[in-house]
């Protein structure tokens, strides 16, 4: 073969650029090729969602770089077609695909139908050679013997012989490094074992007239290669679910125990850890106290009354601030902005309005309970994200979310002045109280916020529960906010700038003036910082709009933005007091994705199987 | 032990006590006492517990609470030894369980259901039982809506006592179908466990029932889908070989085609993947014996599972068992190896056999694989019988390959395990054993001479003489192949051995096979001129006597053809000639069916005519004139313009000799 280089390269020229025209004005003109994209798009996303196509992306159609000058392409560079003379083995030639099969796949599977007669071979291998499987680490199944062949020139009786008609596809299992092809939906059987890593799907032909369509999932497959994967998938899950722990169930247990209760403790959850702690018997490392600071900051922000947020900290933990005038940036930013939503005490006193207009967080769960890769910060180590959700205990999540539209239509108390901290703590409610949809006003009472949790919800048998209900897990800070009618025609009415109270406006405008000359000042000790500014320029932004809530910057304004300022007062506050910044369930968690996205990078097939969001329900 | 008994006399006593509240706490504690104990059972059983049970339970004073206490109890008693179940239902505990069942307490009635259960699966337990009383399935079928716990044990029931055809008719007539059904998407996988097992016992050879099912709708779909997804590779091993099972028997009886993708893509894989070594051993038997029944008859399902996952390699590992590993290291492995090793050898067998029953390639795959024929060598003599009949039913398969026959069979000498295999083993492994030996008798069979020598001739005279058609067949057809162009001494031996009487009476045998086989075996002895003279000189008078009554009889036209051509035969000879010649009823006979309307008949006829008027030597004018006057030639003139090229051609060659 001596001759492959030049082959290569002579065939790259001409297709290649004829493709990229052609590509483009199918891409702009042809809607039913869109469409087509579109579906092969979701079906490489449906089979393979642990791949990342930044880092590797999966093959939709044959090279027109790779493969030799006697290969034409066509149809999308799908169709392959002969135009060799075919009168020997020399003459033989094959094309691969545009990209390696990345291990993510888990179990990679691709077809190719025999349009006209005699497909010598087809095979799945690492460089270009003439004829699969004949080349050192290629591997083919030839058609007109049936025979498989590996790394050499030499067959082994494999399969049945293929010819116009038949559909043969390979299957890549990545997770056990063999490989099978199929004749017409029906499997073959291994053929090969050991099979090394970065394989190309190809296609060898010799006969002069032979044409092949490939389908890398832009058709559905005649062989049912879900099933297949739903066994892979089975049996992965049966093996981390089987992980023996043998003599360690004890400690395992107390692991466990351990990853609730400070997951409890981190959010601020009091009484249901102290509940937690109580039936597992168990110790909370951090004094009743502290958590209720914490937890009473945290709703404070997440109310967006960050003013009061800020002056709290300062009052509870002095020095914080000071020591980290990142953050305290941050926070003033998120006032002003809550200035201009109107929800910051500091432009709330001025309203003549009751507070209900002020909060436009119509019925959102404060810490929506979000997963897998709509949430970024699971994904993460570094970022927490403190997400609600119980992923421990999960028969709760529907408990948590059928409550919310019990709460929120739980019509309001009086609005209570907005100034008082203690406000926040004033009226949780047990949800089965405030479940009528009753005008009453609600109960006053002096607990924490809770969460409701069913004895038999212990689905992981961390503990005996007492017969008596534990309250609560999510953290309703709209519990705070529930002395609203949160309506949304209503707060979209009337949302105005501050409140639309011109004192408001002009309150803000002096804030917005102390937070630059507060940005110069950090500009001047510890230099510029690029992300200050930005920040600083988004919340200006604001004022440029008549309606900022419908502004390209308004995005802002929406309370959801409360969370991660909130998390990261909340980690900063643990830090100060030397006490873990995560808690380690989300440690875990974000190790855990890591893990898998390592076993990615180095080419262990399972890691498509043992996906985290799998486990969280 | 008198201790043991003695406590245990304390427990009967008690329920003998005056006050129901007394009797209600002996009856509970003894059923904690009971609990795992087969001792206590046994002893209390011994003691006479259960009458006085049965009696609670059916007296109508008892407090409902009492009699459930009582049905537990009882059903405890029955999760004990097979001996237990014996007097429990020599007790009647049965009549009295399935008269509970009209009770309107439901928890009753699931006690009941549940001590049913037990006692209907345990082998000792008679099956008729259940359809003593018309009532009794009907009720099952209306208490099957009750609860998640009826339809479990009530499907359960039905599963283990449908074991014939009239047990499935019943079923089916009394509703199964519908009643059953819904439960296939019930939410418990206890529950659509037992509704697809007992489906798939319903179905199983059952046309009536197979056919309903391809109609019956589920939520929207039908019941084929249902079973498909049942097929999903995620779904426990149990439930995919069960649904596999249904599918295969809705197949076999005709009710799914064999094309269909249901069974090509999804049902046939499945059951390859039964086989494959990951399965356990009663898995990989299961799978391999449902997958040999379902393409046993389609030669394309044949060609596809053989080329399915190496299926034809996989099932070599079910020879491997007890491995040699298992032997040294692990007893318990042993055991259960051994136990398995039997059952997983017939189901690879059959399955061989299956595979192979039609295609030549497939055939030779399977002799190729590893030891293949040393195995069923080995296995035509094993002990168990069900293996014996499985190694031969697969060599049977294997012999309709004319390669196979001149290669490896001679290669192995596999007739003579045969030939053992066929002095006094049951019918059953008899008329397969048999008819492989006719296959080896074929003249290009290069055992045919061995088999000759070790004196089968007796032995296949025997077999023409026995009760079984199947058998009479094999014997006669087998000496059929051996007297094709045989030469003398082995004839004579066939007749000999046969006697005159049995020839004649099998030329009589109600069965069409055994008497064109029959027949076939003459027309055999009658070749080549010597032959027919010197068999004709001694059987003459009866053979013409059976031709003509078979002539004469209500036969079928293959029957009548082959007959004429024993004339034809006799025809042929010098001196056998004559017997026709002499005989005016034959000749007009053969006028008769020169003149018939079937092609096939007149052929025949006319081939012998043409024999008797061959112009060799000097007698055959006295011959033609004799025919001549009888009218035989203007028959064959016109026949020289039949439609039939065959037949005109005989026509006209015979003609030709009249005119030499």
């Amino acid at each position: 073969f001596e001759s492959l280089d030049k082959l290569a390269v002579t065939g790259t020229h001409n297709p290649l650029t004829l493709h990229l025209k052609n590509l483009d004005y199918l891409l702009l003109g042809d809607p039913a090729f869109n469409y087509q994209e579109a579906e092969l798009n979701e079906r490489l996303k449906r089979l393979y969602p642990a791949v990342n196509e930044d880092e590797t992306p999966l093959p939709r159609s044959w090279s027109p770089k790779d493969k030799y000058s006697y290969i034409g392409l066509s149809q999308n560079n799908l169709r392959v077609h002969y135009k060799g003379h075919g009168k020997n083995h020399k003459d033989a030639a094959s094309v691969r695909a545009t990209h390696p099969i990345p291990a993510a796949c888990g179990i990679y599977y691709f077809e190719v139908k025999i349009v006209s007669k005699g497909l010598d071979f087809l095979s799945s291998l690492l460089p270009l050679s003439p004829i699969p499987g004949w080349d050192k680490h290629s591997y083919g199944y030839h058609g007109d013997d049936g025979h498989s062949f590996c790394s050499s020139g030499t067959g082994q009786p494999y399969g049945p012989t293929f010819t116009t008609g038949d559909v043969i596809g390979c299957c890549v299992n990545l997770i056990n490094n063999t490989c099978f092809y199929t004749k017409n939906g029906i499997s073959l059987g291994v053929a090969f074992t050991d099979l090394p890593p970065n394989l190309y799907p190809t296609v060898g032909l010799q006969t002069p007239g032979e044409i092949v369509d490939a389908n890398f999932g832009q058709q559905p497959f005649v062989f049912d290669i879900e099933d297949y994967m739903s066994e892979w998938r089975a049996k992965i899950h049966g093996m981390i679910a089987r992980f023996p722990i043998g003599e360690r169930l004890g400690e395992w247990q107390a692991v466990l125990q351990n990853m609730v209760s400070t997951y409890l403790v981190h959010h601020g959850y009091c009484a249901t850890a102290t509940a937690f702690a109580r039936a597992t018997e168990t110790l909370i490392q951090e004094d009743q106290t502290s958590i209720k600071n914490r937890q009473r900051i945290q709703k404070l922000v997440l109310a967006g009354r960050v003013g009061e947020a800020i002056e709290a900290t300062q009052q509870l933990y002095p020095g914080l601030l000071e020591h980290n005038p990142n953050l305290l940036f941050m926070l003033k930013c998120r006032q002003f902005v809550e200035m201009v939503n109107g929800t910051d005490s500091e432009v709330r006193c001025f309203s003549i309005r009751s507070p209900k207009s002020q909060d436009s967080y119509p019925g959102s769960p404060s810490l929506s309970p979000r997963h897998g890769a709509t949430n970024p910060n699971l994904h993460s180590a570094g970022a927490d994200s403190p997400t609600c959700s119980n992923g421990v205990t999960p028969p709760n999540k529907n408990k948590s979310h059928n409550k919310y539209p019990g709460v929120s239509s739980a019509s309001s108390s009086s609005s209570s002045s907005p100034s008082s901290v203690n406000y926040s703590e004033s009226n949780s409610t047990d949800s089965t109280k405030s479940q009528p949809h009753s005008g009453t006003s609600n109960q006053e009472e002096t607990s924490d916020s809770e969460m409701e949790i069913e004895a038999e919800h212990y689905t992981n048998g961390v503990a005996e529960n007492p017969s008596a209900r534990i309250m609560n897990g999510t953290y309703k800070h709209q519990e705070i906010l529930q002395a609203q009618d949160i309506s949304l025609e209503d707060s979209c009415a009337s949302r105005q700038l501050c409140g639309g109270n011109q004192a408001a406006t002009e309150r803000m405008i002096q804030f917005g003036r102390e937070l630059q000359g507060l940005n110069e000042q950090l500009c001047r000790e510890y230099g510029k910082n690029v992300t200050h500014k930005k920040m600083l320029q988004d919340a200006f932004s604001l004022l440029a709009y008549s309606d900022p809530w419908n502004c390209p910057v308004g995005q802002q304004l929406d309370p959801m933005q409360r969370e991660n300022i909130c998390s990261a007062l909340n980690s900063a506050i643990l830090e100060s007091q030397n006490l873990p910044k995560q808690p380690p369930l989300m440690l875990a968690l974000g190790q855990a994705t890591e893990c898998v996205q390592l076993m990615a990078r180095v080419r262990s097939g399972s890691c498509s199987f043992a996906r985290v969001d799998n486990f969280l329900h | 032990m008198q201790e043991v008994t003695a406590t245990s006399r304390h427990y009967v006593d008690r329920l003998f006590h005056p006050d129901p509240q007394k009797v209600l706490q002996g009856v509970i504690d003894m059923k904690n006492a009971v609990i795992g104990n087969n001792k206590q059972k046994a002893n209390l059983i011994v003691l006479g517990a259960v009458p006085r049970l049965l009696y609670l339970l059916q007296q109508g004073l008892s407090s409902s609470e009492l009699r459930t206490e009582c049905v537990v109890v009882l059903g405890s008693l029955a999760m004990g030894t097979e001996n237990n179940i014996k007097s429990l239902v020599d007790c009647h505990i049965i009549p009295a369980l399935l008269q509970g069942l009209v009770c309107p307490d439901l928890v009753f009635i699931e006690a009941c259901l549940r001590c049913l259960r037990t006692v209907f699966i345990s082998p000792v337990t008679p099956v008729q039982l259940l359809y003593t009383d018309p009532t009794v399935i009907p009720h099952l079928m209306s208490l099957l809506s009750r609860s998640p716990r009826t339809q479990d044990y009530i499907t359960q029931i039905f599963s283990h006592c449908c074991k014939s055809p009239e047990h499935q008719t019943v079923l089916f007539n009394h509703g199964a179908i519908q009643n059953i059904a819904p439960m296939l998407i019930s939410l418990s996988y206890k529950v659509r466990m037992q509704a697809l097992k007992c489906f798939s016992v319903l179905a199983y050879e059952n046309t009536q029932v197979s056919m309903t099912l391809v109609n019956v709708l589920v939520d929207g779909d039908l019941l084929s889908q249902v079973f498909v997804r049942m097929l999903q590779r995620n779904l426990p091993i149990e439930m995919q070989l069960t649904a596999a099972k249904c599918l295969t028997y809705m197949c076999r009886a005709g009710a799914i085609r064999t094309d269909d993708r249901c069974i090509v893509l999804k049902t046939l894989p499945c059951l390859v993947r039964m086989c494959s070594k990951e399965r356990l051993l009663e898995e990989r038997v299961e799978g391999a014996e449902t997958l040999a029944y379902l393409m046993e008859p389609d030669v394309e399902l044949q060609r596809i599972a053989s080329v399915t996952d190496h299926l034809v390699a996989m099932l070599a590992d079910y020879f491997k068992y007890p491995s040699s590993v298992s032997a040294i290291t692990d007893i318990k492995r042993l055991d259960h190896d051994l136990k398995h090793a039997h059952e997983l050898r017939q189901a690879a067998f059959k399955l061989y056999a299956s595979l192979g029953s039609n295609d030549e390639d497939i055939r030779k795959k399977i002799t190729e694989t590893e030891n293949m024929m040393d195995r069923i060598v080995s296995g035509l003599s094993e002990s168990s019988i069900k293996v014996r009949l499985a190694a031969v039913r697969c060599l049977h398969s294997l012999s309709r390959s004319v390669q196979q026959l001149r290669t490896s069979f001679h290669d192995h000498a596999v007739w003579k395990p045969l030939m053992k295999l066929l002095q006094n083993a049951p019918d059953e492994v008899l008329v397969m054993a048999s008819s492989t030996l006719c296959n080896l008798l074929l003249e290009f069979s290069p055992s045919k001479e061995p088999i000759l020598e070790s004196g089968v001739v007796e032995l296949l005279c025997s077999l023409t003489q026995s009760d079984s058609p199947a058998l009479r067949v094999n014997g006669i057809w087998a000496l059929m192949n051996m007297a094709f162009q045989a030469d003398q001494k082995v004839k004579g031996e066939i007749v000999r051995a046969l006697g005159t009487e049995q020839l004649f009476r099998l030329l009589s045998d109600p069965d069409t096979n055994v008497l064109m086989k029959t027949l076939g075996l003459l027309r055999n002895l009658l070749s080549t001129r010597p032959h027919i003279d010197q068999i004709m000189s001694s059987h003459g008078k009866q053979i013409m006597q059976a031709v003509t009554l078979i002539l004469e009889g209500e036969h079928s036209i293959e029957v009548k053809e082959q007959t004429l051509c024993i004339l034809a035969n006799i025809a042929d000879g010098n001196t056998a000639k004559e017997l026709i010649m002499t005989n005016d009823d034959i000749l007009q006979k053969i006028k008769y069916y020169m003149g018939h309307s079937n092609a096939k008949l007149q052929l025949a006829a006319t081939f012998c005519i043409s024999n008797l008027i061959w112009n060799e030597e000097g007698s055959c004018q006295e011959r033609q004139d004799k025919l001549r006057e009888l009218g035989f030639v203007d028959i064959l003139h016109k026949l020289t313009q039949a439609l039939d090229p065959n037949l005109c051609e005989r026509a006209k060659t015979a003609m030709q000799h009249y005119l030499a």
